[in-house]
């Protein structure tokens, strides 16, 4: 188990170190003079002077790397291009905001997925498991734009219940007008992923009845909530982690699109934004903190899985 | 011969008349998609206009029947760009062995923990966008998992009887790989191509609709929902009619890729993805 843990904490800073290669490498290497591409075709050749001279852009590419990989370690993202003011309390307040979005949804998709995936899986046949069934296919194919689109057009602007966009922190709008602002957002962030979850955990949990050990445990007569609750559902549910921890990749893919939709200041906008506006710390420093927050995702999910896992807990303490 | 699934069937129906539709759209299409009629702004769906106007007076219809091939050539282009680089990569891994798989295969755990939107931002963020960036892409997005699926089968099919022969015959790496290993690959790999393509038109048009894709006046189906935006509530019907169309072709792809699975891989039947 100690083994396992360094070994995946060690690949999780090996997959971060390369990302900044890789960040770096693309902004970089790619033709065309980043000072040009950022002051645009009629700069002059003494404004791109000056700027390349603020950036260091003309030193040796190494040293740029260094110098920015060295900020990154102490937590300096660089000067932000357009805002005059570092580019890491921006990530930061930004990150802060698509957290809520983020740890909301997730937490939405865990429940309402598993639950509708074990309705599924204990009712087969039956017209609710048909009809979950139906609509987890239309779920899953209708992509996030639309969604946003779709609700928009029906609850701000035909029944004027919500507002369309933007975000009213806590402490200005109150609990109410917090939540106004978040309901459409999360609603579209989980639709397809609670569709997704429950398809996958209605598959895990039928494979679990028709297996040998909820045979015996009816077979010794317990009552068929607990063969449910002790037998077939931790077995169920381990691959569903696996699953969660996936969709944490499209959640983020979610938040860029929806939050650009729906004008919801959080980090997928901010990326958007310095995409739009050439913003290279900004964008460099966000592409960084997201692979971070997907890695760690990804990390918590192996070790819980390793923790509910009976073979490896038991391999782990023969080993 | 096994039977055809009906999944496969429908599906296979509404995909061939898409395809159909973008070919035949510039003959049949009833007005030039960017023809400007400033006299018909925003006009809702009527016998002239099927799908409405948009704010230039242009006909959504015609411009939803144009963006067809690039929604199309997002999703089969870019799956070909995956195919061409992942599978030659997998089957090489799969071969080699040693250091070479070790780095093949590393490469592929370092693209995979990068979220994939967030992996096409970064190809397409320091450079002007188009169509054909887009597909790219899209296209190395989805490399590293046809280089894994077409490792796994590889490594199967590498321990077969056959393959053993041609070792014996003294053939070559090439031969072996093209001519014993890929013949025989290709069930499970079409299976999963077909059910990436559904992937790559999403992602796709997540990025035409991020404004990272074909730009104005072109009509792809992302970039015009992503344009109807303003016009939300005067004139819905310029973001839902290619929305709607956009989620036929999916949900149509996608059937056609389960029923392909069905077809060519019944073991798989009835697991996600």
């Amino acid at each position: 188990m100690a083994a396992f843990l360094i070994r995946r904490c060690l690949s999780v800073i090996f997959v971060l170190w390369a990302m900044t290669v890789l960040v770096f490498a693309i902004v970089h290497i790619l033709p065309g003079s980043v000072a040009h591409m950022i002051l645009g075709e009629f700069a002059t050749n003494a404004a791109i002077a000056e700027l390349e001279e603020r950036l260091g852009l003309n030193l040796p590419l190494h040293i740029q790397y260094w110098r920015w990989f060295a900020g990154l370690l102490q937590g300096d993202f660089g000067q932000s291009l357009t805002m005059d003011r570092p580019a890491g309390p921006v990530i930061l307040e930004a990150l802060g905001r698509s957290a809520i979005l983020a740890s909301i949804s997730i937490v939405l998709v865990a429940i309402i997925g598993i639950a509708l995936g074990i309705h599924s899986a204990t009712h087969v046949g039956s017209w609710s498991d048909r009809g979950l069934t139906l609509t987890q296919y239309f779920f899953i194919a209708v992509p996030e734009f639309f969604w946003c689109i779709l609700v928009i057009i029906f609850f701000a602007v035909w029944l004027g219940w919500l507002p369309a966009t933007g975000y009213t922190p806590l402490a200005d709008g109150g609990f109410l007008g917090w939540a106004r602002h978040l309901i459409l957002p999360v609603s579209t962030l989980v639709l397809g992923l609670i569709a997704h979850v429950s398809r996958l955990t209605r598959s895990s949990m039928l494979e679990a009845l028709e297996s040998k050990y909820v045979l015996a445990a009816r077979a010794k007569g317990l009552p068929e909530r607990l063969v449910l609750r002790r037998h077939a559902l931790p077995n169920a549910l381990l691959p569903t982690i696996t699953v969660l921890a996936v969709d944490v990749g499209i959640l983020i893919g979610g938040i860029v699109v929806v939050e650009s939709v729906f004008a919801f200041p959080g980090l997928g906008r901010m990326l958007i934004y310095a995409i739009d506006n050439q913003d290279l710390p900004l964008m460099m420093g966000g592409m960084i903190v997201i692979t971070a927050i997907y890695a760690l995702a990804n990390l918590a999910a192996d070790i819980l899985y390793a923790v509910l896992n009976p073979r490896i807990r038991v391999s782990g303490t023969a080993g | 011969m096994r039977r055809i699934p009906r999944t496969l069937q429908v599906g296979g129906v509404i995909v061939g008349s898409i395809v159909i539709l973008a070919v035949l759209g510039p003959w049949i299409a009833p007005f030039e998609p960017d023809a400007f009629n400033l006299r018909a702004r925003l006009q809702p769906p009527s016998v002239t206009y099927w799908f409405g106007t948009d704010e230039f007076g242009r006909d959504v219809f015609s411009r939803v029947l144009a963006g067809a091939h690039h929604s199309l050539l997002m999703g089969f282009g870019a799956t070909a760009i995956s195919l061409a680089i992942g599978v030659p990569l997998g089957l090489i891994a799969a071969f080699r062995r040693g250091w070479t798989e070790e780095a093949i295969m590393r490469g592929v755990d370092l693209m995979i923990s990068i979220p994939p939107v967030l992996l096409g931002l970064l190809i397409l963020a320091v450079s002007d966008p188009g169509l054909f960036k887009t597909i790219l892409a899209v296209g190395l997005v989805y490399v590293p998992i046809m280089t894994r699926v077409a490792r796994a089968v590889a490594l199967d099919l590498l321990a077969e009887d056959f393959v053993e022969a041609a070792r014996a015959r003294g053939e070559g790496a090439y031969h072996i790989l093209a001519r014993e290993i890929l013949p025989n690959a290709w069930p499970p790999l079409i299976v999963e191509t077909a059910l990436r393509i559904t992937f790559a038109i999403l992602l796709g048009s997540a990025l035409s609709f991020l404004g990272l894709g074909p730009q104005p006046p072109d009509s792809e189906w992302g970039l015009m929902i992503a344009e109807s935006r303003p016009f939300i509530s005067e004139a819905p019907w310029i973001g839902l009619a290619p929305g709607l169309c956009l989620c036929v072709l999916l949900i149509a792809v996608n059937i056609v890729g389960e029923g392909l699975r069905d077809l060519l891989d019944p073991r798989l039947r009835g697991r996600g993805h």
